[in-house]
């Protein structure tokens, strides 16, 4: 199994990789021809898509969910994927599934910690300030989207590779679907 | 709200795990890398790791040990200590930080906050704040300043800070419980997480810090004793203290 992660000059992205390999996937700079393509989850909103346009990454995930090969987003990689966000004083997405990113307004910000997905059944490591607003929402915790499907995209808000054997179990579960599509 | 959080946290000079009692007479607990794997296996919410020589001898924070311990976690892990620019930040989230503590550097130049917050997000941003009697101490606690725990924290969330990483100076190693009326003060004038620091002795004085603060840094209490985290875990459920189920 073959993994490619967009990399855009930002973050943590070796936490990433470190979690594909334990699971036996092989990392490789490809992102068009790479069996997943990973779109990574932190830094800020602008600089981002800057990093990802520069890099012409936001072309070959078009091409890859338009011939339905898989695409995970993590944190920021999720909202990055919606029409917009409100990050930055509102920022146009990479439009590759409907709804927009917006600011929490409940509880502290940023939302740091471990939380409860439905119908995950299991804690997951949080760490935004802005959260989604999109039809395609698959799982929630505390009222916040936790996961989002569009044909080939899955996006989560958690941090998947942050959230120990429950983390693991999930990033391994996509790779299975990777293996084996659900038929649509 | 997320589960309130149980973070370990490593005080490392010289490449070794080191505690003191009020940040002096710093003693050899351990290697980072070891204990490190070990806190993340055994639950731990999050791992911190504060190179405490950093600043004091002018270097920049030992990356390539970060690098050896971020490659044994699962867990989220913080790293401060000498970062001194976004340069410096972004080295430690290459190496596998996912948030970077400032402290002294940030002190003497604020605007650093907003920086690293334009760059890595605010939710990598911590600000850790060494204080005394209610005051804002630099440098591993060796320069006094005439900033209030509470006017600075406000200052440092207002510049893009998203964590507050709040240790008192008077209950640091003493294990007589964190202090309560300090952290409450600046958990109430800010609406970013706090992580309460310095005093840890007994499950009840955990309890008493996430009644006030997101979450609790534990350090001599749980270095002894490997077995610690996973007994103080389950005690803080049965005393109804909602923390995260990590058995």
């Amino acid at each position: 199994m073959k993994v490619a992660i967009c990399e855009y000059g930002a973050g943590n992205v070796r936490s990433i990789e470190l979690a594909f390999r334990r699971l036996g996937a092989e990392l490789v700079d490809d992102v068009a021809r790479a069996d997943l393509a990973v779109l990574p989850g932190v830094g800020a909103a602008r600089t981002a898509l800057a990093g990802l346009r520069a890099r012409g990454h936001d072309a070959a995930l078009r091409e890859r969910l338009a011939a339905g090969r898989a695409v995970l987003g993590i944190c920021l990689g999720l909202q990055l994927a919606l029409e917009g966000t409100d990050e930055d004083g509102g920022t146009e997405g990479l439009g590759l599934l409907e709804g927009r990113a917006v600011r929490l307004r409940e509880g502290r910000v940023p939302r740091l910690g471990w939380a409860d997905v439905e119908p995950l059944g299991s804690s997951f490591y949080f760490a935004h300030s802005y959260a989604c607003e999109t039809p395609h929402a698959t799982a929630w915790s505390e009222g916040i989207v936790a996961e989002a499907r569009a044909g080939s995209f899955v996006g989560v808000q958690f941090h998947p590779e942050k959230s120990g054997a429950a983390g693991a179990r999930y990033l391994e579960r996509v790779l299975e679907e990777v293996r084996c599509p659900i038929p649509v | 709200m997320p589960y309130p959080r149980l973070i370990p946290c490593l005080d490392v000079a010289d490449g070794r795990v080191v505690k003191g009692v009020r940040f002096q007479g710093l003693r050899d607990v351990g290697d980072p890398v070891e204990l490190g794997a070990s806190y993340s296996e055994s639950g731990a919410d999050e791992l911190v790791f504060l190179d405490v020589t950093a600043t004091l001898e002018r270097r920049s924070t030992l990356v390539g040990l970060v690098r050896r311990v971020a490659a044994r976690l699962q867990i989220p892990f913080t790293v401060g200590g000498g970062v001194r620019s976004a340069g410096d930040a972004e080295s430690l989230l290459e190496a596998g930080a996912d948030k970077v503590a400032v402290n002294s550097a940030a002190l003497a130049r604020p605007e650093l906050l907003t920086e690293l917050a334009e760059k890595l997000g605010s939710q990598a941003v911590v600000v850790a704040i060494d204080a005394e009697g209610g005051l804002v101490r630099s440098h591993a606690g060796t320069r006094g300043t005439p900033r209030t725990a509470v006017a600075w924290a406000e200052e440092a969330e207002q510049r893009g800070a998203g964590e507050i990483l709040l240790t008192s100076i008077d209950a640091d190693g003493t294990r007589a419980g964190y202090d309560l009326e300090l952290t409450r003060a600046v958990a109430d004038a800010v609406t970013v997480p706090v992580i309460a620091s310095g005093g840890a002795g007994t499950t009840a004085h955990v309890a008493d810090a996430l009644e006030v603060a997101q979450a609790a840094l534990l350090a001599s209490i749980l270095h002894e004793d490997a077995a610690r985290l996973g007994r103080l875990r389950r005690e803080l459920l049965e005393l109804g203290v909602a923390v995260r189920d990590a058995a």
